[in-house]
């Protein structure tokens, strides 16, 4: 029997302090794990949670992050409620085996720790694994603190594990500013969690001898399709499901969870939509400038990435006139991510908002209240012009030349 | 909102320092971020950890900031790190160094119009004769309690005691003198 942690009403947690707690009052099954930085401190910790006692789960060190997520498939077919944590190259590592984990249909919780991804080498944040990600058939959440972290880690057990999802989470983070950040944190008691959690139920479980079953047969063209468009039905299905669990968390603690997170949105004219930590700090730079140079700004984020909010970010974004859609991943000759999806969202709505696209803080670059006010005051130009003003993707915080593309043809 | 910056080498203590700060200042209620600027730094790096401390939660995440504290918890960072950078006219500053106040501003030109503001406190010597080793964390936070005058130096005892309680009661005594003598000796 697991011992009960002593912890206060108010903690003073990093973010990967509070996901490894997270995990203990899940009391996982398995975690099987690589340490790569700057998630190392999430497996760190929860192995030591194991070896004080704390945990009756087992913890498994393998050779390499692909062996981890392996493990945690093996573990997840078993029977077991499983969990791991991994950044950057590490992610990157375990892509193969992510994909074969959402198609077997394994609720396995992965802590992603955002960072960027080498070549030049830097173990700094930005969301290069997060984007990298996107299309593994996984549902995705994001925190911006490391309350949300933990918070988000509770629910994430509840989401993946619940019988008309069966699908596996990641909840990310930011590296380091979220990651590596003390703040007040309030957990919840090791019972109260557990109870919110649940005890985990298995299905299909590989370990059931009465019941043999077979996963990752294969398929060919004869069924894939079947199975890859039944797994897409259950992402875009679970939006309800994710409602209800965050509003089952709000009953039990207070904080109140959305799939698009929206702030002064009601008489926005501009709004900037981010994600992680991002979305805080362009809360701050917001409410000064309503309350010092009249711009009515407001800030929208995408709480859950996939499945991809597509009904909630068009109500949120369509009374707006001008929008800044902020990608922290360099976007690969592209348009960023961000802008993409939200504008394809809002161009079916009447109004047809101004999308705009800003590239911010690669590899751990800064991301300052002055170049976040910049940004509101060119989509209140915009605005106010009823066109974009300027060029449709621009890079923030680089230095050098400005570096910027395409045109408007909406003047 | 109060906002403090450490000028550290990696292995000094100063992310634990400003965690400890942090874990303090919780307990009257207030809101609080630690957080440092290392990444893949080794030890001996120079670096900066920072603490912001405030009535509302603090959601912040720029890294950039004008701090109202500059704790410097190597002697000579004071020298080659740029202390001064990005500072208001109340900054104050706290310095470890084994050297006065006059001696070690003759040497600093940058601290000339901020006399008032600077304290000097030799945080390595104190960590050496209580803790035994070259690790002044500990003592710069007594001193930041005089110096700030944000708790009483008994409250701040009692509650650093429950944050240092997994360690051997040695090693938490020890502590406790470093914060105190920091705390009689900064000037």
């Amino acid at each position: 029997m697991a011992l009960k942690y002593d912890l206060q009403e108010v903690e003073v947690w990093d973010g990967n302090y509070a996901a490894a707690h997270a995990l203990r009052q899940a009391q996982v099954d398995v975690v099987a794990a690589y340490p790569i930085t700057p998630s190392t401190a999430i497996v760190e910790s929860y192995g030591q949670f194991v070896a004080d006692g704390y945990v009756d789960g087992e913890f498994v060190m393998v050779e390499s992050e692909h062996a981890a997520m392996s493990s945690c498939v093996g573990a997840a077919a078993a029977g077991g409620r499983v969990a791991t944590a991994t950044s950057s190259q590490g992610f990157a590592l375990m892509i193969e085996v992510l994909y074969q984990a959402s198609g077997m249909r394994l609720p396995i919780v992965l802590n992603v720790v955002n960072r960027a991804l080498a070549s030049p080498l830097n173990v700094r944040e930005d969301h290069s694994d997060m984007y990298l990600g996107r299309d593994a058939g996984w549902i995705m959440l994001d925190s911006f603190n490391a309350q949300e972290t933990y918070d988000l880690n509770l629910c994430a057990f509840r989401i993946g594990e619940h019988r008309d999802i069966r699908l596996p989470v990641m909840v990310n983070q930011d590296g380091f500013i979220t990651s590596h950040t003390a703040q007040n944190v309030r957990p919840l008691s090791d019972e109260d969690a557990y109870k919110f959690v649940g005890v985990y139920e298995p299905v299909d479980e590989l370990l059931d001898f009465s019941k043999p079953v077979t996963y990752g047969a294969q398929t060919e063209e004869d069924w894939h399709f079947e199975h890859k468009a039944r797994q897409h039905k259950a992402l875009i299905d679970a939006r309800p499901v994710i409602e209800d669990i965050f509003a089952e968390f709000e009953k039990l603690t207070g904080r109140k969870y959305n799939r698009v997170e929206t702030y002064m949105m009601e008489d926005a004219e501009v709004a900037i939509v981010a994600l992680g930590t991002a979305v805080e700090s362009a809360r701050v730079a917001a409410k000064y400038l309503r309350d010092n140079e009249g711009i009515k700004a407001g800030v929208v984020a995408p709480r859950v990435i996939r499945p991809f909010p597509f009904d909630a970010i068009r109500t949120a974004l369509e009374h707006c006139k001008a929008i800044g859609a902020m990608d922290r991943s360099s976007p690969g000759g592209a348009l960023g991510m961000l802008f993409n999806e939200v504008s394809a969202a809002v161009y079916t709505t009447a109004s047809r908002p101004l999308v705009t696209n800003y590239i911010y803080g690669l590899g751990g670059r800064d991301l300052t209240m002055e170049n976040i006010k910049d940004i509101y005051r060119e989509l209140k130009k915009n605005a106010d012009a009823g066109h974009i003003t300027t060029k449709i993707q621009q890079f923030v915080g680089l230095r050098g030349p400005k570096l910027e593309f395409f045109e408007t043809r909406r003047s | 909102m109060v906002e403090i910056r450490w000028h550290s080498r990696a292995g000094q203590g100063a992310v634990t320092g400003a965690k400890g700060l942090g874990d303090v200042v919780s307990t009257t209620g207030k809101q609080v971020q630690a957080f440092a600027l290392y990444g893949s730094a080794k030890r001996g790096a120079a670096m900066q950890a920072y603490n912001r401390i405030d009535d509302e939660q603090i959601i912040t995440h720029e890294k950039f900031m004008l701090p109202d504290f500059v704790l410097v918890i190597d002697p000579a960072l004071a020298f080659t790190d740029n202390i001064t950078m990005n500072d208001k006219a109340s900054t104050k500053y706290i310095i470890t160094t084994h050297l006065s106040k006059d001696e070690l501003i003759s040497g600093l030109p940058e601290l000339q119009d901020k006399k008032d503001r600077v304290f000097v406190v030799d945080c390595m010597q104190i960590s050496l004769d209580t803790i035994g080793r070259a690790i002044p964390n500990t003592p710069m936070l007594g001193a930041f309690v005089k110096v700030s005058g944000m708790f009483e130096l008994d409250y701040f005892l009692d509650k650093m005691k429950k944050v240092l309680s997994k360690f051997p009661q040695k090693i938490i005594d020890s502590n406790m003198q470093a914060i105190t003598r920091a705390y009689n000796e900064v000037k």
